[in-house]
């Protein structure tokens, strides 16, 4: 028999829509009367507005913010000393990005609506631009927000005294480290439709969303309108990434034209806007010291850390949840006894910074791990030798760290064993003595890291985060037939939760997948959720569901039991029927005498029937600890700067895998992400805050040729804090390959000195740095002459 | 990302598109594939009155080979050019260059003559086809539908983005000289990702029975650099194997001549000639 349940390899529900083309997405949504929005930009990165000149024939179809009373979106952390921004939707006074919204045009075509944004002019007053954090957080920087009277959001502080360590230490490493700011580049952008429904008086939005219920929450607030009075719908919503959980500055403005103008008006953001004003998202920087004895254990880690956050807070997750992130997870999953970590949110003249798959722990991994190679080479060690001398062991857990985050479970030093073993790290080190006949440099390397996922209300309330997610609510249905509905308030784009939740309910009452739909991103429908995001819907969507489900199963238990004239107590629920001493009867059978034949029932039937809505919180809310190992073997080029991944090994233990084919994709599809991350994407700013790449032709994505067949191993060490074990795994994929490719490009090249503390590790880069070896040499050659 | 609004047009002859490209009154283009066009229409860099679809005209469709070589018309593709629907006359190098430019949903598209008349620096004909020591074939200007002249293909590109072509002109094919059976050649382009443009291009070829040895540094800020007589990139003594007597300070000073003063695109260039060198070379 096929395990449909936990554990069972389902192809997915949705793929037969999605395969044959038949989804519905954003841009599919036709409703009759629908008009078209473009947008009139800021072409500049800072700059005070003068004045907005409007063709009179023109004015009736040109909204600007005078012309509204949109309250400015504002997402305000709760750590002491956070600076508020407020973002008007549309620009007031100043514009402080490139992209951000000046003027909205309302016209039958997005082609005539771009007609009309082109005849729009703007008189601005170019002001001096902040396009460098570091510069940004000089005193003297030119200001964003004038009454700040700096660029900073948020600085925090991890303290603690190293001086002891740093004067005893025996290795101390210090290096500079930076990640690239990126796009999300969800193959689907961002676009919204809403209408106003006279009947109902209700505004419909059709928004690509991950989280329905929090735009609706940012929606009612911004525009001074009931939640009752608002329904968000997201259809099939083609990736997120991240830049799906933010209430967008778009979808304000759009809602506000509709409710004014009576007629549904739409927004379908192209990919220019999509690049240069929507989806930023990444950029770090790193002053990072580790200490260490000559056998690699750590001593302690000294880091300031910088994220660039943009010009504006964003909706729900704020400007800080970077930074807040990093001086709490920068440890990863080593064990070491002093830490010192502070951080800095700086605004820039770019667009905000926003949630990507890893949010903060991809920059941080890179750091920690590029760190742990240093120090590896100082003390003459393999890398993943220091590593197992640091990592948190086994006998430890659950084990709360320097920064007291709770791990779950796991066999972290084994999960490094194996990758080492799968990428036979001797036949490596062989092959780089033997060398290339085409002269190309090996490498090997490794990284590790820890995925904190569904992290709940004490974390994020922690984090000062203004959105706090409580218990996570499903309502389950059995149809009159004997099916299953679930609602759930999360938003599945990708992830294969019509699958995989499912699943979960199938193995809780034995009702054939086939016959369960699962209803999810329409606030109309769901329980309110904070939606799709930080690896969640698994642990705490499936939580839900098996809550509901387990209790729809007491229910029908108890309806069975008469109908079979036995103790309840006597009967089971299992394989979608009710089992006693002498019989059974199928919860279709049940449904059946529920909704059609009541005349069957006793009078003291349970009156909640077979309907449910219950909630669910695991046993902690500290979140669920995955992790993994990524190893990988690099050919570089060294000439020309090219790098070619020649093999790539991932062990992953993300608990109770329910759908294991679900989580290979999600593994899949996020390494190629950090793939993306490690040698080819980066949105690059000039001076004057102007971004670089306005077109895919500039920001470079991996393709199927970029990305190398990935070996997977899983483990399997259940959470015990879940239901069923499971534990987030959505994010991983994209966390560990920056490090695991620059460790192995940075092995590569250590024969020749050269080492590369930066992504996208381009073709420049790495010349650049092997040149920049070849010169100091020469340098100190010649200085040796004289 | 919508183009503003134009007229459109598809004659049948090259007299009749012509005849539209001749209407002062209006700023007309010519569509062909549209790969690079299309782009510019939707960023509305360019926003033309009308476009003169040419990809109907079966003249521009035509591959007639003879005994020096072939005449391709401008709208053959990349596509026909690899797929060999247009008969190759050069022992391989142009399906192999055809091949590495772009994918094949644009190459299925794009034409030879309009990757020529956009005259991209990275693009890959512009580069190849002077290796090659091909021609292009203009059509129409003062004298009329019938007037016609040729230029060397690196003549053609007079600078970024911009063709060699008069008003009231279009390109109407490209003429390719027949490789003997000992000419030998190499084409080596850099670029990040597959169907990416390049960032440099190398391509020799030496074919000694024409007494042909010509070699060029593409996809730099400007116009290629094309080496009619690359003799001297051999120490005047070009020979099978080209790589034995390969002069890479003579290559180097090349590039001081055009004015390539970046240390990385130096690098990288001269490792693009150095390579396209070594595929040529019997070794
Ligand atoms: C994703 C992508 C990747 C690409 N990668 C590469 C690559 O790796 N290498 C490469 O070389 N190219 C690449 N290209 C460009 C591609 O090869 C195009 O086909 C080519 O640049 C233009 O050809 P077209 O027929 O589409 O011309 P169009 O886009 O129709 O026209 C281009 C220009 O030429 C003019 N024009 C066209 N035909 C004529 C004519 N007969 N006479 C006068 N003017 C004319 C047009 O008016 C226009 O100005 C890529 C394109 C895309 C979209």
């Amino acid at each position: 028999m096929t395990v449909k349940g936990v554990g069972g390899r389902l192809i997915r529900k949705e793929d037969d829509r999605y395969m044959r083309g038949r989804g519905q997405f954003i841009a599919d949504v036709r409703l009759a009367g629908m008009k078209d929005v473009a947008f009139v930009r800021s072409p500049v990165a800072h700059a005070q507005i003068r004045g907005i000149d409007i063709p009179d024939t023109l004015r009736h179809a040109v909204f600007t913010a005078g012309d509204t009373d949109i309250k400015p979106i504002r997402a305000v952390s709760g750590l002491a000393g956070f600076k508020v921004s407020e973002q008007p939707p549309l620009a007031t006074g100043k514009v402080r990005q490139v992209g951000e919204l000046v003027a909205m045009c309302l016209a039958g075509t997005r082609a005539e609506a771009e007609d009309i944004a082109a005849a729009v002019s703007l008189d601005l007053e170019e002001l001096p631009a902040v396009s460098d954090m570091l510069e940004g957080r000089k005193p003297g920087a030119p200001l964003l927000h004038e009454s700040w009277g700096d660029n900073i959001f948020l600085e925090t502080l991890v303290d603690a005294d190293l001086s002891a360590t740093a004067r005893t230490a025996p290795i101390r490493v210090t290096r500079e480290i930076r990640t690239a700011r990126q796009s999300m580049a969800p193959m689907e952008g961002k676009g919204v439709v809403a209408y106003w429904d006279s009947r109902l008086e209700q505004l419909t939005v059709y928004s690509s969303t991950q989280m329905p219920h929090i735009v609706r929450t940012g929606l009612s607030g911004c525009l001074g309108l009931d939640h009752g009075r608002i329904r968000v719908i997201a259809p099939d919503v083609g990736g997120g990434f991240g830049y799906k959980g933010i209430l967008s500055p778009e979808e304000v403005c759009v809602c506000w034209l509709a409710i004014k103008s009576g007629l549904p008006v739409r927004w379908i953001e192209d990919r220019r806007e999509h690049l240069i004003a929507g989806t930023n998202c990444r950029e770090h920087h790193y002053l990072i010291t580790g200490y260490a004895d000559r056998d690699g254990k750590l001593l302690g880690i000294d880091c300031e850390a910088t994220v660039d956050s943009g010009a504006y807070s964003a909706y729900p997750f704020s400007a800080c949840l970077e930074a807040a992130q990093v001086a709490s997870i920068l440890p990863g999953p080593y064990d070491f006894p002093a830490y010192r970590c502070k951080t800095y949110s700086v605004a820039t003249n770019k667009c905000p910074i926003l949630p990507y798959r890893g949010v903060a722990r991809t920059g941080v991994c890179f750091a920690m791990e590029l760190l742990i190679d240093a120090i590896a080479r100082e003390a003459g060690l393999e890398p993943h030798e220091v590593r197992l001398k640091n990592l948190v062991r086994p006998e430890q857990m659950p084990f709360d760290n320097i920064t007291k985050k709770h791990f779950d479970s796991g066999d972290y030093p084994e999960c490094l064993r194996r990758a080492v073993a799968a990428i036979d790290l001797p036949a490596v080190r062989d092959r780089q003595k033997r060398g290339e006949p085409d002269g190309r440099l090996i490498g090997v390397g490794v990284s590790i890291f820890c995925e904190q996922a569904a992290h709940g209300t004490s974390v994020y309330s922690g984090w000062g985060i203004p959105m706090v997610p409580g218990h996570e609510q499903a309502t389950a249905r059995v149809t009159p037939d004997g099916g299953l509905e679930l609602r759930v308030g999360i938003q599945s784009h990708g992830q294969g939760l019509e699958t995989t939740l499912a699943q979960v309910a199938h193995q809780v009452l034995g009702i054939d997948p086939e016959k369960i739909s699962v209803v999810h991103g329409d606030t109309g429908y769901t329980p309110y959720s904070t939606g799709t995001w930080g690896s969640r819907c698994m642990v705490m969507a499936g939580g839900a569901v098996t809550r509901a489900c387990q209790e729809i199963a007491r229910r029908a238990a108890r309806i069975g039991a008469w109908l079979m004239q036995t103790d309840e107590a006597k009967v089971t629920v299992r394989d979608g029927m009710v089992v006693g001493p002498s019989g059974s009867v199928t919860l279709g059978e049940i449904a059946k005498v529920w909704y059609l034949r009541p005349q069957d029932l006793p009078n003291d039937a349970d009156p909640g029937g077979l309907e449910t809505t219950a909630g669910y919180k695991p046993v902690r809310d500290s979140g669920t600890f995955s992790y993994a190992a990524h190893a990988t073997v690099v050919a570089v080029d060294t000439e020309i700067g090219a790098v070619e991944i020649l093999d790539y090994v991932i062990v992953e233990d993300g608990g109770v895998l329910v759908n294991p084919m679900i989580v290979d994709g999600q593994v899949y599809g996020g390494t190629a992400q950090g793939i993306g991350t490690a040698l080819y994407e980066e949105m690059p700013f000039d001076e004057a805050g102007q971004p670089l790449a306005s077109t895919f032709a500039d920001y470079l994505l991996p393709g199927p040729t970029e990305v190398p067949e990935l070996r997977i191993i899983h483990m399997e060490t259940p959470s015990p804090y879940t239901e069923f074990g499971v534990k987030g795994i959505g994010e991983g994929g994209a966390i560990g390959p920056p490090a695991a490719i620059a460790n192995a490009v940075n092995d590569a090249l250590r024969l020749l000195g050269a080492e590369l503390c930066v992504s996208p590790m381009t073709p420049r880069r790495i010349v650049d740095a092997i040149a920049a070896v070849k010169e100091s040499g020469a340098r100190r050659a010649a200085g040796d002459a004289a | 990302m919508k183009p503003a609004q134009f007229d459109y047009e598809r004659p049948s002859s090259v007299a009749e598109a012509l005849d539209l490209l001749r209407r002062e009154d209006l700023f007309v283009k010519v569509l062909a594939g549209g790969q690079s066009l299309g782009p510019m229409l939707n960023l509305r860099l360019v926003q033309p009155d009308l476009l003169v679809d040419i990809t109907g005209i079966p003249e521009l469709k035509r591959a007639e080979p003879d005994s020096d070589g072939i005449t391709l018309g401008a709208c053959i593709t990349n596509a026909d050019i690899e797929d060999g629907r247009a008969p190759d006359v050069t022992g391989g190098v142009l399906p192999a260059i055809a091949r590495g430019i772009a994918y094949r949903a644009v190459r299925n598209r794009g034409t030879i003559g309009g990757s020529l008349s956009h005259a991209d620096p990275s693009a890959d004909w512009v580069s190849g086809l002077a290796a090659l020591g091909a021609e292009a074939i203009i059509r129409g200007g003062p004298q009329g539908d019938s007037g016609r002249r040729t230029l060397p293909i690196e003549d053609y590109m007079v600078g970024v983005f911009e063709a060699a072509l008069e008003p009231g002109e279009i390109l109407e094919a490209v003429r390719i000289p027949r490789l003997s059976a000992r000419a030998r050649w190499g084409y080596y382009k850099i670029c990040r990702k597959t169907g990416e443009f390049a960032h440099a291009i190398g391509a020799v070829l030496y074919d000694p029975e024409r007494s042909v040895c010509r070699a060029v540094i593409g996809a730099t800020e400007s116009t290629p650099l094309v080496v009619a007589d690359a003799a001297f990139l051999f120490g005047d003594r070009p020979s099978d194997n080209l790589a034995a007597t390969y002069d890479t300070a003579a290559a180097a000073r090349l590039l001081d001549r055009k004015g390539m003063t970046d240390p990385f695109e130096r690098q990288v260039h001269l490792a693009a000639l150095r390579r396209a060198v070594d595929r040529a070379s019997l070794q």
